[in-house]
């Protein structure tokens, strides 16, 4: 069964045929968007983290049809003026990352802590980013990341 | 030189710029094989063995053929019809495509569907129905020594390696390879010592799993076939699916991007072989991507039991050390031979031991493939060693770190194998870790329930030898610069520290300079991205090929009349040489380390070109009413030499304590029956941000003469020590000791109530 459907993604409007059994992550294929990734495959590692109403859903365990009429925000949105994010920059400036797989996820995550929490405690960011996994275990250098966006978007807060 | 981009005067080599993939890793936008698709292409799904050791009576595959979008089903059969010897691996050729007559383990591949889409494939999949004619399996490595079940009739080496080649041909046996080493005279030795010990360890078997799940996709393209694959060993694909295929080298094209983690899992030839046979008979481009929950059924870590007694004198000296290590191989041989021989010669660990007998067997059992994991079996040895040196010294008196010192292996001293210890700081990551926790000050272990306590490991590795390295360096007109190797950068960081020893040689910026990824059209040979061998034998290489493109630019400087030693412009000496903005420099150089075969005792002056050392101290913290435990420091220091990119490498160490905490308290593959019961992280537990102890890492002052700039490998160094660490602080708060891992708290309130003589039922 296929079902055509339209939402928004990254700010524009879309139409997507989408088939009953597929994913949030098979739609998003189709828009050549790669930053939300199948890893476990059962929502328990982050790294198809993406927004849809400003909520953060796991992509793999999203059905495609269940994005009709929803703002879907993936991790390709956040430099679309071609500037990073100040998460993004701090996760460079930190060192957040190795192999940079699960990556995605946790900028997405980052980012949706800070616009929750402006300026959590690294206890706060360990528990906000508690269901996303990083095998290379980078973890030290994500909490100092997400530390260090924090301070650098209250400093530049008008 | 100076070149269009901006100039470095500063070091290049000794810093840490950022990653040069940096921006496509936080953006989204790394290159993966996940993201690769081409026309026409077919999703491949396997179909897999649910008994652990059958012959194979019937598969059918007609339920599958009839469902629409299936344009094929592929058995044992149609591969053998395609290719006369289907079986592959680096050291034997056991492992067959897809399982012909007989499979032999849960979750083998037995018959792959393409189809047009992976759900339809993944349907068919389910349909076909495979008969099996049951046999007696066996999954204990040390029951697989003398088991009647037997895994391969025949034993199929590869014929690669001199030190495997009395093994062909052999028969009814799982042993795989029986490697012994000796040194001095350990029966004589043990008549003479003051105390002898011995001891069993266990290790579980654990899986890699990295984020990215293993994937390949294989392209015909007319008379050549390319293979897009995250793999850590690109040229050796090439050479393997080549010869799978008859063909020459040359035909094979296979191309690496980024990878998301490896670990030692997407090393050697995977899935290649199933994506190139499949693509070659549909005529059509094949891609398989395997779930988290398959990876398990692909490779995984050694488990394996240790038996190590030892001999002391009445000081306190190692006089002498017997080993016994059974290494659990799963179905096929993989890397396990090398694993058994490359790290079992280093099993009576970082200590000066003058007898010394190790036998170390590679066997074969029902369970899935193991092969190499971070540490190269490196982390299962240190656990039996280290566990042990603290049980001796508690045993005499001793303290557990004037033991290790006064036993420790020391520069200029032989190891067993008869190699001299050389550029090898195993003392300092030793003292280091021991003063940063302040192991000779008072601490306080804790009273009522909750018991601390701290314990200490090192260990040490050779790098796998002999290897080989090629690097190109290329000049453009402009200045412009590129690199050309197979090194594969999973996360590692290979690219930026590659990037960073040509830009130190040329005179150049870090970030100027291209790093081409794999592509064994383009890129030399590599041996593997492996046991934290690049740095050194990748690193030496580029280092070379970038001083001949150096060269090969001064002299074309000098003969254009302009002064190589000048700031000159390098567009200017193109123009001389051109006569416009042409042309192409190019540099290479090829590294493999001098190496001398080890004897029929397993002897070398020269067994490997440098030694890696890592040490770990631990605090814990055990509540003796529920056995759970909580490491509250971890510090690690490790030697790698002088570090490229200091913030790489202490990533490096960081991540691989990690890991290794996972593999030490958490992590372990369930069996029952020979299936894997638990293959997904609702059930394997991998560290989460959670469960990150707090940590310090140190890198010891040291230099490794022939490394570039006096680096060495660092990817596996502080796996080393974790786990005896941990043990041994376990024992220290609460006076019971653990032999097999992963330490749980149901294992040590089971070790509690036992040493209180009131032990808990099943």
């Amino acid at each position: 069964m296929k079902q055509e459907i339209t939402f928004t993604l990254n700010d524009r409007e879309v139409r997507a045929d989408v088939r009953s059994h597929e994913n949030a992550l098979d739609v998003l294929r189709r828009f050549d968007l790669f930053g939300a990734r199948e890893s476990c495959g059962q929502g328990l590692c982050g790294c198809c983290t993406i927004v849809v109403d400003g909520k953060p859903l796991s992509g793999c365990l999203t059905l495609g049809l269940k994005l009709a009429g929803t703002r879907v925000e993936t991790v390709e949105s956040l430099d679309t003026d071609g500037s990073l994010h100040p998460v993004q920059q701090a996760f460079i400036d930190q060192g957040a990352f190795q192999c940079g797989f699960c990556t995605p996820g946790f900028v997405m995550m980052s980012r949706q802590l800070l616009i929750e929490n402006p300026n959590p405690t690294d206890d706060e960011i360990r528990d906000y980013l508690g269901g996303n996994l990083c095998r290379c275990a980078a973890y030290p250098e994500i909490v100092k990341a997400v530390r260090d966006a924090a301070d650098k978007m209250a400093a530049s807060a008008p | 030189m100076t070149n269009s981009a901006e100039n470095a005067r500063e070091p290049q080599v000794g810093r840490s710029p950022a990653r040069l993939e940096a921006r496509r890793k936080v953006t989204g936008r790394t290159d993966y094989v996940h993201n690769h698709t081409a026309p026409r292409m077919l999703h491949a799904k396997a179909f897999r063995s649910t008994v652990p050791h059958g012959l194979i009576r019937s598969i059918d595959v007609s339920a599958a053929l009839e469902m629409p979008g299936v344009y094929w089903v592929l058995t044992g059969e149609d591969i053998r019809q395609f290719i006369p010897n289907p079986y592959y691996g680096p050291a034997f050729h056991d492992q067959p495509v897809l399982a012909l007559h007989k499979v032999r383990y849960v979750g083998e591949p037995v018959a792959v569907v393409l189809a047009t889409d992976p759900y339809l494939a993944a349907e068919a999949a389910n349909a076909i129905i495979a008969d099996y004619e049951p046999l007696e399996p066996v999954y204990d490595e040390v029951e697989a020594m003398t088991s009647s079940a037997i895994v391969h009739d025949i034993l199929k080496p590869a014929g690669t390696f001199p030190d495997l080649k009395h093994l062909h041909g052999k028969r009814d046996t799982n042993i795989a390879l029986d490697y012994r080493l000796t040194r001095g005279d350990v029966d004589a030795a043990f008549e003479t010592a003051a105390h002898v010990f011995e001891h069993e360890f266990r290790t579980q078997i654990t899986m890699h799993t990295p984020l990215e799940p293993m994937v390949s996709m294989a392209i015909p393209d007319d008379d050549r076939l390319i293979i897009h694959t995250a793999s850590q060993s690109p040229s050796f694909v090439r050479l393997e699916i080549a010869r799978l295929l008859g063909w020459p080298e040359g035909r094979v094209q296979v191309k690496v991007p980024h990878l998301g983690g490896g670990f030692g899992a997407k090393l050697y030839i995977k899935l290649e072989a199933l994506v190139a046979c499949a693509a070659l008979i549909a005529r059509a481009p094949v891609k398989l991507s395997l779930t988290m929950e398959e990876q398990f059924y692909t490779i995984t870590n050694h488990g394996d039991t240790f038996r190590i007694k030892s001999g002391l004198d009445a000081d306190g000296k190692i006089i002498a050390r017997r080993c016994e290590i059974f290494w659990n191989g799963g179905a096929y041989a993989d890397i396990g031979p090398r694993v058994t021989q490359k790290s079992g010669f280093t099993a009576a660990g970082p200590y000066d031991i003058d007898n010394v007998l190790i036998d170390s067997y590679a066997l074969y059992t029902n369970l899935p493939p193991a092969g190499a994991l971070r540490g190269f079996g490196i982390p299962q040895l240190v656990w039996a060693y280290e566990s042990q040196a603290d049980l001796m010294a508690r045993a005499i008196g001793q303290d557990p770190l004037e033991f290790r010192l006064r036993n420790i292996l020391r520069n200029g001293r032989p190891h067993a194998t008869g190699t001299i210890m050389e550029d090898t700081a195993t003392v300092e990551t030793l003292e280091y870790v021991a003063e940063r926790i302040g192991w000779k000050k008072p601490f306080d272990k804790g009273e009522g329930a909750i018991r601390r306590g701290r314990g200490i490991a090192v260990g040490v590795k050779a790098s796998i030898s002999p290897t080989t390295s090629v690097a190109i360096v290329t000049i453009s007109a402009d200045g412009s610069v590129s690199l050309s190797i197979s090194t594969v950068d999973m996360g590692q960081g290979s690219d930026t520290a590659m990037a960073q020893i040509v830009a130190e040689t040329l005179g150049i910026a870090t970030e100027s300079v291209n790093v081409i990824h794999p592509d064994t059209d383009v890129t030399p040979y590599d041996m593997a991205t492996l046991g934290s061998r690049s740095t050194f034998h990748t690193g030496n290489a580029v280092k070379l090929a970038a001083e001949d493109a150096r060269d090969k630019l001064a002299a074309m400087a000098r003969a254009a009349g302009i002064d190589p030693e000048s700031d000159f412009s390098v567009l200017a000496v193109f123009k001389g040489h051109y006569g416009m903005q042409a042309g192409t420099i190019i540099g290479t150089g090829t590294y493999i380390p001098d190496y001398v075969s080890p004897d029929q005792h397993g002897q070398s002056s020269l067994v490997t070109p440098y030694w890696m050392s890592g040490a770990t101290a631990v605090e814990v913290e055990v509540d003796t009413e529920t056995g759970h435990f909580k490491v509250t420091r971890m510090i690690s220091a490790v030697d790698c030499g002088k570090p490229l990119n200091p913030r790489i490498v202490e990533t490096q160490i960081s991540g691989a304590a990690t890991m290794q905490f996972g593999f030490t308290t958490s992590e372990q593959m369930d069996f029952q029956g020979g299936q894997v019961t638990n293959a997904s992280f609702a059930d394997y537990k991998i560290p989460g941000i959670h469960d990150v102890p707090p940590m310090e890492n140190h890198i010891v002052d040291a230099v490794q003469t022939s490394g570039p700039f006096g680096a060495k490998g660092v990817g596996e160094s502080a796996t080393f020590g974790v786990s005896p660490a941990i043990a041994n602080a376990i024992d220290d708060a609460i006076g019971v000791r653990l032999t097999d891992l992963p330490l749980t708290p149901e294992k040590i309130m089971r070790a509690i109530r036992a040493a209180a003589g009131t032990p808990l039922g099943d």
